[in-house]
């Protein structure tokens, strides 16, 4: 069982037009609701049933997200608004759901701006994305021409415009307050929670930000009916979900697969590892989550509570794997100067906490590590975790501590030496 | 000063002014600010590749918002140029997937056919070789993006046909 919900119909030749779209059924939830006047609560209730967590990290459930916009004042303007940023590393799902499904997400967002009372909704791409923006825009101007978008939509008095906005290079922004500072033409730095997006969001307007792969399942989940998509799943983990595999892998690539699906079948289906090498580690929800040892890895399911009893998070869905070939010390030299790079600058402990790690993790990986560093380095990351506005701090703080606590030796190795336990190299 | 917003101005040309209306019609019409981003985009790709101060201030000018809330966002995003740039812009992707699958091996490849280093451009100004965090196509590492175009599965061979083939 896989390709069941984003990914169901992307075999089809010409499968983002709106034509095969409709073919296949697209369109027709929100056709219904149009016609039926279906309450939003209604809609709101079905989600809550389906299960369906947020696919852009957190995990929160999308349902009782869009229940919070129930109780926002009726007069006042309310956005949705779509995250297409897709920037942590390890992550490339939603790029494939744009080039091969954009109808999905439009839908998606049709009926989640119909759900809480929305008449405007934004998708915030990120600006590499080139033919992914192609392909969402001409899947936009197909539905306006439908008369699906827009004012008075099949002559039912529902609005609904939505436009594009693209980003520009800024992992933050992905986090959902910075990406509203985006739109509204600024930095994107994180803002304080509370008041939260539903409260206080896109131009102080009650606003609604989930990910594309969550407004993309909308559809399916609502024709298909909430009980089949939460008996996709596992308890707590309802449906199937898109998980990408990179690394050390024969057949990377995005599968779309059920939640509870043990990690030995995903290897399998992404072509297992190279010949004449072991698995070594994963990264099982992006560049941000723990690191896990291999065996650990071959014990477990791909959903949030398995992977959260094994240490780690199912973040993403961003399977990073890593062969007995990998230096442990370079990766995450590699990782953390990522966080550093996309830290916003507007907490202390981030900004500055980020620049130790990479420096000293540079300094180890050039031979010139120093006894205490590993310490200092604990020290850092927990001087970090849970002291900042957004969860970058987190991010950055994560693997550092779960890369040490896993790799140990290889960072002692490493100190001692000033070379690589496993390739007997250093950095120039 | 009358004077000089309206020099400034004329560094925008009638595409670009279309161009920027079209994306100030997406937001609502108190939110000009909005439109920064798509305006630098926009002046950035019609202009050489990269923004000057003198267009930067045209661009706040044309959207009547403060310079500095124009440079700000100039840089603070890594897609925007604030120096002169080559012609084709080769960014390569050098984060954790792309490292697991050999993007060490591409930009090597790159050194000792152009001669430069990442960040640096050659000296008739053909290309400029950019380090860039994950593209959001790490199953297709290692990769690089040229201009607009993604480019997957790098191997030295395929890096010399997509260079040939730049004009
Ligand atoms: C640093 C950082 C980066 C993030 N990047 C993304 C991203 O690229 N895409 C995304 O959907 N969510 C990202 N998130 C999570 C968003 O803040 C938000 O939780 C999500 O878009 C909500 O949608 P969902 O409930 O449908 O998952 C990021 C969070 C943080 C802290
Ligand atoms: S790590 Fe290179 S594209 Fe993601």
């Amino acid at each position: 069982m896989a390709n069941e919900v984003c990914f169901q119909h992307i075999h089809l030749e010409n499968a983002w037009t709106l034509k095969v779209y409709e073919s296949t059924g697209g369109y027709s939830v929100w056709r219904k609701i149009l016609e039926e006047k279906t309450p939003p609560a209604e809609i709101i209730e079905q989600i809550k049933a389906s299960g369906l967590r947020g696919r852009g990290g957190a995990g929160f459930p999308t349902g009782v997200k869009w229940g919070f916009m129930l109780n926002a004042p009726s007069e006042l303007q309310k956005y949705i608004v779509c995250n297409s940023d897709e920037g942590e590393p390890g992550t490339f799902k939603d790029r494939d759901i744009l080039r091969y499904n954009p109808h999905a997400v439009v839908e998606g967002m049709a009926i989640g701006a119909y759900a809480i009372g929305a008449t405007a909704g934004y998708n915030y791409i990120r600006g590499e994305f080139w033919e992914p923006i192609q392909r969402f825009e001409e899947a936009i101007r197909e539905a306006y021409d439908a008369d699906l978008l827009g004012k008075n939509i099949l002559g039912t008095g529902v609005n609904f415009d939505l436009y594009t906005h693209y980003g520009a290079g800024a992992y933050i922004c992905g986090e959902e307050s910075a990406l509203l500072e985006s739109i509204e033409g600024k930095k994107g730095q994180p803002r304080f929670k509370p008041p939260f997006p539903a409260q206080v969001g896109l131009y102080g307007k009650p606003t609604i930000i989930n990910n594309t792969e969550t407004l993309a399942s909308i559809p399916t989940i609502l024709s298909k009916g909430a009980d089949w998509f939460v008996n996709l799943g596992v308890p707590n983990s309802g449906g199937a979900k898109l998980f990408s595999v990179s690394g050390h892998i024969n057949k990377p690539g995005n599968y779309e697969i059920p939640m509870g699906t043990s990690f030995k079948e995903l290897l399998e289906i992404a072509g297992g590892i190279r010949e004449g090498h072991q698995l070594k580690a994963v990264i099982p929800g992006g560049s941000s989550t723990p690191v896990l040892k291999g065996d650990t890895m071959m014990e477990i399911n791909m959903d949030y509570d398995s992977i959260a009893k094994a240490g780690s998070m199912l973040g993403a869905g961003s399977v990073i794997v890593m062969d007995d070939s990998t230096c442990m010390v370079k990766a995450l030299a590699r990782i953390s100067h990522f966080y550093f790079e996309e830290s916003c600058g507007q907490c202390t402990p981030c900004r500055e906490g980020t620049g130790w790690l990479a420096r000293i993790l540079h300094r180890i990986f050039h031979g010139q590590g120093r006894k205490d560093d590993l310490d200092l380095l604990e020290n850092v990351a927990n001087g970090i975790m849970g002291q900042t506005i957004c969860a970058l701090g987190d991010a950055a703080a994560m693997p550092v501590l779960s890369f040490i606590k896993e790799f140990r030796d290889e960072f002692e190795y490493f100190i001692e030496h000033g070379k690589s336990k496993v390739t007997g190299e250093a950095a120039l | 000063m009358l004077a000089e917003k309206q020099q400034a101005n004329t560094l925008l040309s009638p595409e670009d002014c279309a161009e920027i209306d079209r994306w100030i019609g997406k937001y609502p019409p108190e939110q000009k600010l909005s439109a920064t981003m798509p305006a630098l985009r926009i002046v950035q790709d019609n202009h050489g590749g990269w923004l000057t101060t003198e267009l930067m201030d045209a661009i706040a000018d044309y959207l009547d918002v403060p310079a500095m809330a124009v440079y700000e966002v100039a840089t603070f995003y890594s897609m925007y140029e604030l120096k002169p740039v080559g012609k084709h812009k080769v960014c390569v992707c050098t984060n954790i997937s792309c490292m697991l699958r050999g993007s060490d091996d591409v930009v090597t490849h790159f050194k000792n056919k152009l001669g430069i280093s990442l960040g640096e451009t050659t000296s008739d100004n053909k290309f400029t070789l950019k380090e860039v965090e994950c593209l959001g196509a790490c199953g297709g590492a290692p990769m690089m993006q040229v201009g607009k175009d993604y480019h997957e599965n790098l191997t030295p061979e395929k890096i010399d046909e997509i260079l040939a083939a730049l004009d």
